[in-house]
């Protein structure tokens, strides 16, 4: 019967096409490009004790919220020289982001927002902290305290920012468009 | 090797010298002179049915010249002209059709899938005016179906008021599996396959599906019934988008021997522009193939088919957002935050698709009244997706998913007298592949899925004015995850309660490895009449019951969506949705004036849909989290299509759609729902200008004001403080109205090519507009003004 024949070559080409099934490789995703630590070190000029800043989210989009940590109070009257680092612990060994945004300097600026009776925090002036085109990045800040004061510094990382738009250079995030690949909320008091 | 003479039909003709008596009898056969009894003769205005020995008698009939028809399933009719001055005797023999067996189904009856329900189908003509667009664009010619967008070049149909997983899309007779779920993955098909498309509102169609909830989108490819070698070539040239496309296609038909047909398309589009600012990003590319080759006897053909599917779409730049302030700044600046001179280049975010089907089938006829069926089927698809991402990741894609599916189909159908029975049987092998390279985690985990279902479908004429339908089907459905859950968010989702058995092993001290299992078993049903009354009166009604498993989506979703700035959690205790529609459909047709009103009731039992539940903190900032739930959900409407022939070259057409979807559990409405919309086309044609044909059409879409509201609050800082400002993600935009012009000429080129030259222009008033159903509606207009030129070579 040639039907037959034809019928039994159809299903037996389709039992070995069924039969090559794809090895699942269920390997675990290396999140590389995570952020899920900000650290901000803030040293003051002339001595005194340094404030470290942190936010560390370990789950990424997961429930848990960040763990914010800010290690002491500012002291008044003095001038603060801020280092802002990101890093990413879901990977063992850590990886420091920084060093990506360095390499990416044009398309990254880091942008300081204060709430409540707090001095301005505004960008350090030596040249490591400009872009090739000599547009801030913003991974140096400056803190200078007079009187007691409280409130908050809000930290945002924004990608691909438009840095020649109105106000962007000088720390001004409301024209900077792009999108944030990292932020944080610090609570601050100065006594 | 037929000869061209024995291809139509011959017939030998008597004639027998009578007084005053006019009539015409004679015998139909098969070619080897078997009597075929039941055949339809239709002549002037009579008609009969042959007797068991394949004879009729048709008379009194007047003098002068009448029309012959003679049909019988399964074989070629017959249409010619005789002049009746003396009785005349006339046989005739039937020569057997050997088009593929889904072809027959169709030709049958009123030349439906379905006779309880009344399709609607988009024509080959119809359809090539969409070249350059997608079947979403072309499947808005029908009144109840609408479109969900992400930009320009995604569309997906909705069918009264359902899309996604619950409207399966049934192409070349494949269920095309192609990660259907997702709101921005449009079907991966190109439309110049197509040959003709049909849509079934509701899960009737049994025989592709038992969860088709919304409905069912069939693509049939163009279907030759002749011996004949043709070709076909149409190129579109664009203004918005500033490209085109070319597709070219050959078709070489024999009824017995080898058929073969090839068709190769090519797309190239650069960003589409708004009225007042260009739409960075936005281009796309098309390259798709396909071919087949059928080989075909009395009694069987075979056929093999290949067909790839290739596109590159460029996601508007300003729909990456970060955060729910990004997504306030931008609803609320109402131009997209990146506006860049026009460009043919596609950059991140972009979607890279392929799609591949190899396809094998037979068909086999025991005689003209029963036929089987078995195909196998094999389908590829790689979807990339690349987001805008730092240093070395920046060309890597991070979405990388790989799903391929294996299904065997078994169909039997049965056709003797006024019954008509369909049954089989179809099994399907999928497994999905998330590559864990990208350095994301995947929306869509590692699975295999496996699929067995049976059904069966009986007709009954009970008169040529009343036919009853009834199916059944059973599904039987396993699915076999393997996920990375963080246990964070495994004990939020209450899963170290619910499924403690699931987990595999820890890994790294903050995730699970898990292994989720499920197992479905749906009955799925269909009960329907139609009534045809005299005058050009029907009546179709229709009750089906519909089941729909969880998707992927819906069950494994668990992360930020970068579209929607929104984290999207899905549920593992999902339970399968059951709807059951209740559809009529009354239709009514005067000599200029047709009417067609179909009323409809859905009733959805645990319909799955995303919600907002609150809020959650991360390192890139708040996002508002919605999860899949159920709820009972009620979804009524009317769609309304008049025709109106004004004379000779003027018609009207006129469609109107309604759709209403409440969340009964929670007393809310549901959400994209598509609002009320009315379509009105004047068109006028005249055969003598070379067959000329002008058409102004106007599209009216209202304001949907029945929307679940979903705003949120952000903080932003101004002037040192933090303010609250709204979100408003939920209010849809307001009503818009259209104006399209489309017109085309036919003329004779080069060596008597038929050439059709077409001009369309598309919002012809530039107007700014949004539509509530497009994803990319908090950021940017939908496309202004579109000059298209078409031309389109038959040969």
């Amino acid at each position: 019967m040639k039907t037959l024949k034809s019928l039994a070559f159809l299903l037996s080409v389709a039992t070995i096409f069924t039969s090559c099934s794809s090895d699942n490789d269920s390997s675990p995703v290396n999140e590389e490009e995570l952020i899920t630590t900000i650290t901000v070190v803030y040293t003051p000029e002339g001595g005194g004790s340094t404030i470290t800043l942190e936010s560390k989210d370990l789950d990424g989009d997961g429930p848990d919220a960040p763990v914010i940590s800010v290690s002491g109070p500012f002291a008044q009257n003095t001038t603060y020289q801020g280092v802002v680092s990101f890093k990413n612990e879901s990977v063992n060994p850590a990886e420091d982001i920084t060093e990506e945004i360095v390499n990416e300097a044009e398309d990254h600026q880091i942008f300081y927002q204060k709430t409540g009776t707090l001095n301005n925090f505004t960008y350090a002036s030596d040249a490591e902290n400009l872009d090739a085109n000599g547009k801030p990045i913003g991974l140096k800040s400056v803190f200078t305290t007079t009187n007691s004061a409280s409130g908050t510094l809000k930290i945002t990382l924004i990608h691909l920012p438009n840095k020649s738009a109105a106000g962007v250079s000088d720390g001004d995030i409301t024209n900077a468009g792009g999108s944030p690949d990292a932020e944080a909320i610090f609570n601050i008091t100065v006594n | 090797m037929q000869k061209k003479t024995t291809l139509v039909f011959f017939f030998w003709m008597f004639v027998v010298s009578s007084y005053g008596q006019h009539s015409i009898s004679g015998k139909i056969t098969t070619k080897d002179k078997l009597p075929i009894s039941g055949s339809h003769i239709h002549i002037g205005k009579k008609k009969v049915t042959s007797d068991s020995q394949g004879n009729y008698l048709v008379g009194p009939l007047p003098s002068g010249k009448l029309s012959v028809h003679i049909s019988y399933l399964g074989f070629q009719p017959i249409d010619t002209l005789v002049v009746l001055n003396y009785n005349l005797v006339l046989d005739f023999e039937l020569k057997e059709s050997v088009e593929q067996l889904g072809e027959v189904m169709v030709k049958q009856g009123k030349n439906t899938l379905n006779k309880s329900v009344l399709e609607q189908k988009i024509k080959t003509e119809t359809l090539e005016k969409y070249s350059n667009q997608s079947l979403g664009d072309a499947l808005k010619e029908i009144a109840g179906v609408s479109s969900l967008k992400t930009g320009n070049a995604i569309v997906k149909p909705i069918i009264n008021g359902l899309y996604g997983s619950r409207v399966p899309i049934i192409n070349n007779n494949v269920r095309l599996e192609d990660q259907q779920w997702g709101t921005e993955h449009a079907p991966n098909l190109d439309i110049n396959g197509a040959g003709k498309v049909t849509v079934i509102k509701g899960a009737s169609g049994l025989q592709y599906g038992g969860d088709a909830v919304g409905g069912l989108v069939i693509i049939e490819p163009l279907v030759v019934k002749k011996d004949t070698l043709f070709g076909k070539t149409i190129f579109n040239f664009d203004s918005n988008g500033r490209g085109g496309s070319a597709n070219t296609s050959i078709h070489n038909a024999k009824l017995l021997g080898w058929s073969y047909n090839f068709l190769g398309t090519f797309k190239y589009m650069g960003d589409r522009s708004a009225p007042d600012y260009n739409l960075s990003n936005t281009g796309n590319r098309e390259t798709n193939f396909s071919a087949a080759v059928k080989f075909s006897q009395n009694k069987y053909d075979f056929e093999t088919s290949y067909s790839f599917f290739k596109a590159t779409i460029g996601i508007l730049s300003a729909s990456h957002i970060g955060n729910a302030y990004d997504l306030y700044q931008s609803i609320n600046n109402q131009i997209p935050a990146e506006i860049h001179p026009f460009s043919y280049t596609i950059n991140s975010p972009r979607q890279e698709v392929q799609h591949h089907i190899a396809k094998l089938n037979f068909n086999y006829r025991w005689n003209e009244i029963s036929s089987i069926a078995v195909q196998y089927a094999f389908q590829y698809n790689r979807r990339l997706e690349f987001d805008i991402r730092r240093g070395s990741f920046a060309n890597t894609a991070a979405l990388d998913l790989d799903l391929k599916t294996h299904s065997i189909l078994i169909d039997y159908k049965k056709n003797s007298h006024d019954w008509t029975i369909k049954s089989g049987a179809n099994g399907a092998y999928q497994t999905n592949f998330a590559n864990p390279s990208t350095g994301i985690r995947p929306l869509i985990p590692n699975y295999s899925k496996y699929d067995l279902g049976v059904y069966g479908l009986v007709a009954h004429h009970f008169s040529n004015q009343f036919t009853l339908e009834s199916g059944l089907r059973y599904d039987f459905s396993k699915l076999d995850a393997t996920k990375y859950y963080y246990k964070s968010r495994w004990n939020e989702r209450g899963y170290d309660e619910l499924f403690p058995e699931f987990i595999v092993s820890d890994y790294g001290g903050t995730q699970w490895l898990t292994e989720p299992e499920f197992s479905f078993h749906n009955i799925s049903a269909s009960l329907g009449f139609h009534s045809a009354f005299e005058d050009n009166l029907d009546w179709f009604f229709n009750i089906s019951l519909a089941n729909r498993n969880p998707n992927p989506s819906e069950l494994f979703s668990d992360g930020l969506h970068h579209s929607t700035g929104i984290i999207e959690l899905g549920d593992l205790a999902l339970k399968k949705e059951q709807s059951i529609k209740v559809a009529t459909t009354v239709q009514k047709q005067w000599t200029a004036f047709s009417v067609e009103i179909n009323p409809y009731l859905s009733n959805i039992k645990d319909y799955m849909f995303l919600k907002p539940i609150g809020f959650e903190n991360t390192i890139r900032g708040t996002f508002p989290v919605w999860e899949y739930q159920q709820t009972q959900a009620i979804i009524s409407g009317i769609d309304l299509q008049t025709h109106w022939k004004i004379g000779n070259h003027w018609q009207d057409f006129f469609s109107l759609s309604y759709v209403n979807g409440r969340d009964l559990s929670n007393q809310i409405p549901l959400i994209d729902i598509p609002p009320l919309s009315i379509n009105h086309k004047i068109q006028f044609s005249k055969k003598q200008w070379f067959d000329l044909l002008l058409e102004l059409k106007n599209e009216v879409v209202f304001y949907q004001n029945r929307f679940p509201m979903n705003n949120f609050t952000t903080d932003i800082i101004v002037n040192n403080e933090f303010v609250p400002v709204l979100v408003d993600i939920s209010t849809p935009p307001p009503g818009y109205q259209l104006w399209h012009f489309y017109s085309e000429i036919k003329f004779k080129s080069l060596s008597k090519i038929k050439t059709t030259l077409a001009f369309s222009v598309q919002n012809i008033l530039n107007t700014n507009y949004r539509d509530y159903l497009n994803r990319q509606r908090f950021y940017a207009d939908e496309i202004g003004r579109n000059f298209q030129v078409q031309l389109k070579f038959n040969y």
